[in-house]
């Protein structure tokens, strides 16, 4: 049977043990006078009969749909003549898509030798059989459960802890999703890096000054020294954020100040609001602006004063980079600055001071560590901004900090390494994992500072 | 008058311009900031309007058996393989009759998309009475005659027309024979090398798919981890760990979540690639740091006097939460799930990771089928090189940019309107 009909069929058992473990539970309730007799509510009981029917069946569905195919294959591969089986990794994986290819018919059995041939009917028989398999034992698994929870039904039963029991413990598999999150990024970066890292020394990735991975691919170019080296990437990356800031910092900053201190309420009600427009445009949107509309008009501008500018400017990228992050900065700003006590705003004007002085010498200094974490969640942001750089920075991996040349980043890069025709083994898609490994180890590193920084600067004032 | 008045007293305008100086300082950046907003709306619509519409030619059309080859117009097999195309030329070349030259008259046929030909075959499949009848019908032009027309009068000198061409096209224009239409496929059809025939359907099919799947894992997941976290996680270590893993997983980069996807569901798991089912994955995975960091807020917001009263009338815990606390914080849970999800429709790095970046023609049907989304359609066209997809792209941005503005809006009202002040 196929996997969504047989969960349908889960539906219904479910729905039937839900329905039947009610029943029982008020007709046991009957003769005792009535359901506040019972320990629980029968809607407990059915509860508890749907999870018991549910649960088996659905933790052995899961691992059985896991496991089935690898194990198949292994039982082919294993069952073919010792002399036709693959020795080496590839060689495997090849001889099972050619079975695979054979089974599903998109490869004639006439083209293949025999054993393959008979091979591929293995597998399509271990198939059908491990489905019926899985069908039955699912099935019986679901009645057993809902079955043994229907006689358990009693009056005694404490039922509605033992749903609540399970439920809590749904709800905190959810919530450790997020810590699951976290290792599956650590894990997929990791692994891929190592095994990159086994083919690039790690110093020539961190420290070498050449960046061209395309030579890599050629078979003849062995090893192609130099090919991987990331400071282009980091410089690129670090210029196009440095630009970024000096637009976001600044803008952000004193917007925020002046919508905290000197802004009418209702000035205040209509920009911050506007402001923040800025960060939910989509950054697919700021790229098709920066690479169609400012990077021509400063290669005009360039062009206008004598200077030659790529039409792929770090400079373009860096600026629209800038304002996608102005909203990032002004309202994290905005939140510490409002959250400095009004007292100390009264001390200082009471002694005389103008409220720029206030500002600047007694509110500034005081928002200063969360403003800080402010910016080095934009910087993080910015070092992690794809889109943007993608259309509107360029690939050429140019070791250069002049904003008028094109530069590349590490995002950039690894998008251009995975996206179109791949082998999943070359060192040219490892590298896009190490760049990955890089990308989240810095960005992670900031986060977690700014986080702090932003946390140890509000208890302060509570 | 002391003398510390005095000093005072003689710093005092400057002081004062300083003070005028930083409010100045202050205003300009807002300026600066909301005119880059204006700007960068005002470039899109500003580029977009006039891909919204496009030109039509008015030809009177021959369904010629001979030039069809088609004896039987009740017989799919022959419609399927009829030269439309050449009924077309023939209608456009009466209409030019002195154009003789094989090249003149391929340069004249270029003037017409190619769609024209299969608009013929559907109105001969609908009727087939038309086989061998002459009928007046508005053809779509090509793109590069669309474009001419749209453009004022510079932006025609640049147009990719030859100097023939354009003025056959100026020749129909004056003889009243093109008119703009509302551009309906592009609302009705999926991608196309043609500029003409390209369409977003296929592209916000695709986003809707995996929008579902996003909603569908994200909300569930995202409260049940707040509910935990809120009102039964204990206070330990492991606890810390899990929040600390949240706030950072919010701020990420997205295209982290991507190399996820490709490496753990993609070639571990073995899923297809190109699917809204991995897509919508993926952004979950993405957005539910910000569904459960806003379902907490709102479970927070529900003071304890409701819980306690609860408990005083014998719920337990969890029938307090469920019952009470819940109901009551859904709108507050809605907003941030809606906020959620508008973060990730507009999200384009992780899909490209996981090949929702192909060229699909064919609309989608579900979330197991090939497609792509609405920003990765923009992504796509704004790297092709014809000049007419600038247009479009801006048009697809814009309907992005509606669907995102909706979606904000929703959840403004759902929280003014359903909120409660304690």
């Amino acid at each position: 049977m196929q996997t969504g009909n047989l969960l349908l069929l889960l539906v219904v058992l479910i729905g039937l043990a839900y329905y039947l473990g009610h029943r029982r539970a008020v007709a046991m309730a009957r003769p005792l006078g009535g359901i506040r007799h019972l320990h629980s509510l029968p809607f407990y009981y059915a509860m508890r009969s749907a999870l018991w029917c549910a649960m088996p069946a659905l933790v052995v569905l899961g691992c059985w749909l896991a496991f089935d195919d690898s194990i198949i294959r292994e039982v082919v591969l294993n069952g073919m003549p010792v002399d036709l089986r693959p020795a080496d990794e590839a060689g495997r994986s090849l001889m099972l898509s050619r079975i695979g290819n054979v089974a599903s018919g998109a490869l004639s059995a006439d083209t293949v030798g025999p054993e393959v041939a008979a091979a591929a009917e293995r597998l399509t028989s271990l198939r059908t059989t491990s489905a019926m398999a899985l069908t039955v034992v699912v099935v019986v698994l679901a009645m057993m459960g809902g079955a043994w929870a229907w006689l358990k039904v009693s009056p005694t039963l404490r039922a509605r802890q033992q749903v609540e029991r399970v439920l809590q413990f749904l709800f905190m598999l959810c919530a450790t999703l997020a810590i699951l999150t976290t290792v599956g990024i650590l894990f997929s970066v990791l692994f891929e890096s190592i095994r990159f890292f086994g083919k690039i020394p790690f110093s020539e990735f961190l420290f070498g000054l050449q960046w061209s991975p395309q030579t890599a691919l050629r078979a003849d170019q062995v090893a192609a020294h130099g090919a991987f080296g990331a400071i282009p990437l980091f410089v690129g990356t670090l210029l196009i954020s440095a630009i970024a800031l000096i637009v976001a910092v600044p803008v952000g900053l004193m917007s925020a100040i002046y919508l905290a201190e000197y802004a009418h309420p209702k000035v205040r009600s209509f920009a911050k609001p506007a402001l923040e427009v800025l960060a939910g445009v989509p950054t697919v949107v700021y790229g098709f602006f920066a690479a169609l509309t400012v990077a021509p008009f400063i290669r005009n501008i360039g062009e206008a004063v004598g200077l030659g500018v790529s039409s792929e400017s770090a400079l373009a990228a860096g600026l629209v980079m800038g304002v996608m992050i102005i909203p990032f900065v002004s309202s994290l700003s905005d939140d510490v600055i409002t959250a400095v006590p009004q007292a100390m705003r009264d001390g200082s004007l009471g002694l005389g001071a103008t409220r720029s002085e206030t500002i600047k010498k007694v509110i500034f200094p005081a928002a200063l560590p969360g403003i800080m974490g402010g910016i080095l969640l934009a910087a993080s942001r910015a070092i992690g901004e794809t889109m943007i750089v993608v259309m509107a920075a360029g690939l050429a991996a140019n070791l250069t900090v002049n904003p008028l040349e094109a530069v590349t980043t590490i995002t950039v890069q690894i998008v251009t390494l995975l996206t179109g025709d791949q082998e999943f083994d070359s060192a040219k898609t490892l590298a896009a994992f190490a760049l990955g490994l890089m990308l989240f180890l810095t960005t992670l590193a900031m986060n977690v500072l700014a986080l702090h920084i932003v946390r140890k600067y509000r208890e302060q004032y509570d | 008058m002391s003398k510390t008045t005095e000093k005072v007293r003689k710093t005092l305008a400057r002081r004062y311009r300083a003070e005028r100086r930083f409010k100045a300082f202050g205003i300009v950046s807002i300026v600066i900031g909301l005119s880059a907003l204006l700007l960068l709306f005002g470039d899109i619509i500003g580029k977009g309007h006039s891909a919204f519409f496009e030109h039509y030619v008015e030809l009177s059309i021959t369904y010629d058996p001979e030039t069809l080859e088609i004896e039987d117009a009740n017989d799919p097999e022959q419609l399927r393989y009829g030269n439309f195309e050449g009924v077309v030329r023939a209608a456009i070349q009466e209409r030019f009759p002195r154009v003789e030259e094989r090249q003149d008259r391929r340069a004249l046929n270029a003037l017409l998309s190619t769609s024209a030909g299969y608009e013929l075959r559907d109105r001969l499949e609908a009727d087939p009475s038309l086989l061998g009848q002459k009928e007046t019908l508005w053809l779509q032009l090509d793109d590069d005659a669309d474009m001419f027309l749209k453009g004022s009068e510079k932006q025609r000198e640049n147009a990719r027309l030859s100097p023939q061409q354009r003025e056959w096209v100026l020749d129909l224009e004056a003889a009243g024979e093109t008119r703009s239409e509302f551009n309906r496929s592009l609302f009705t059809s999926g991608d196309s090398r043609e500029p003409e025939q390209a369409g977003i359907l296929g592209a916000i099919l695709g986003s809707v798919f995996t929008m579902l799947v996003t909603l569908a894992l994200s909300f569930p997941i995202g409260i049940a981890a707040a509910i935990y976290l809120e009102e039964f996680a204990p206070k330990n270590r492991f606890t810390d760990f899990i929040e600390v893993n949240i706030n950072n997983l919010a701020a990420v980069p997205s295209i982290i979540f991507g190399l996820l996807g490709l490496a753990i569901f993609l070639s571990w798991f073995g899923m297809p690639r190109s699917v809204p089912l991995v897509g919508g994955i993926v952004l979950t995975l993405m957005t539910l740091p910000t569904v459960i960091i806003s379902s907490r807020a709102a479970i927070k917001a529900v003071p304890p006097s409701i819980r306690e009263a609860a408990m005083g009338l014998g719920a337990s815990k969890m029938q307090v939460v469920l019952h009470h606390v819940l109901p009551l914080a859904m709108p507050g849970m809605l907003t941030g799930a809606i906020i959620g999800m508008a973060q990730a429709l507009g999200e384009t790095a992780p899909l490209l990771m996981i090949g929702m970046v192909a060229f699909i023609v064919e609309l989608p049907t579900g979330p197991l089928s090939a497609a792509t989304v609405l920003p990765v359609q923009i992504f796509l066209w704004a790297g092709s090189p014809e000049q007419s997809f600038v247009a479009l792209t801006s048009a697809a941005i814009m309907v992005l940019l509606a669907f995102l503005i909706a979606m904000n809006t929703l959840a403004v009202v759902l929280r003014k309107r359903l909120e409660r002040r304690w």
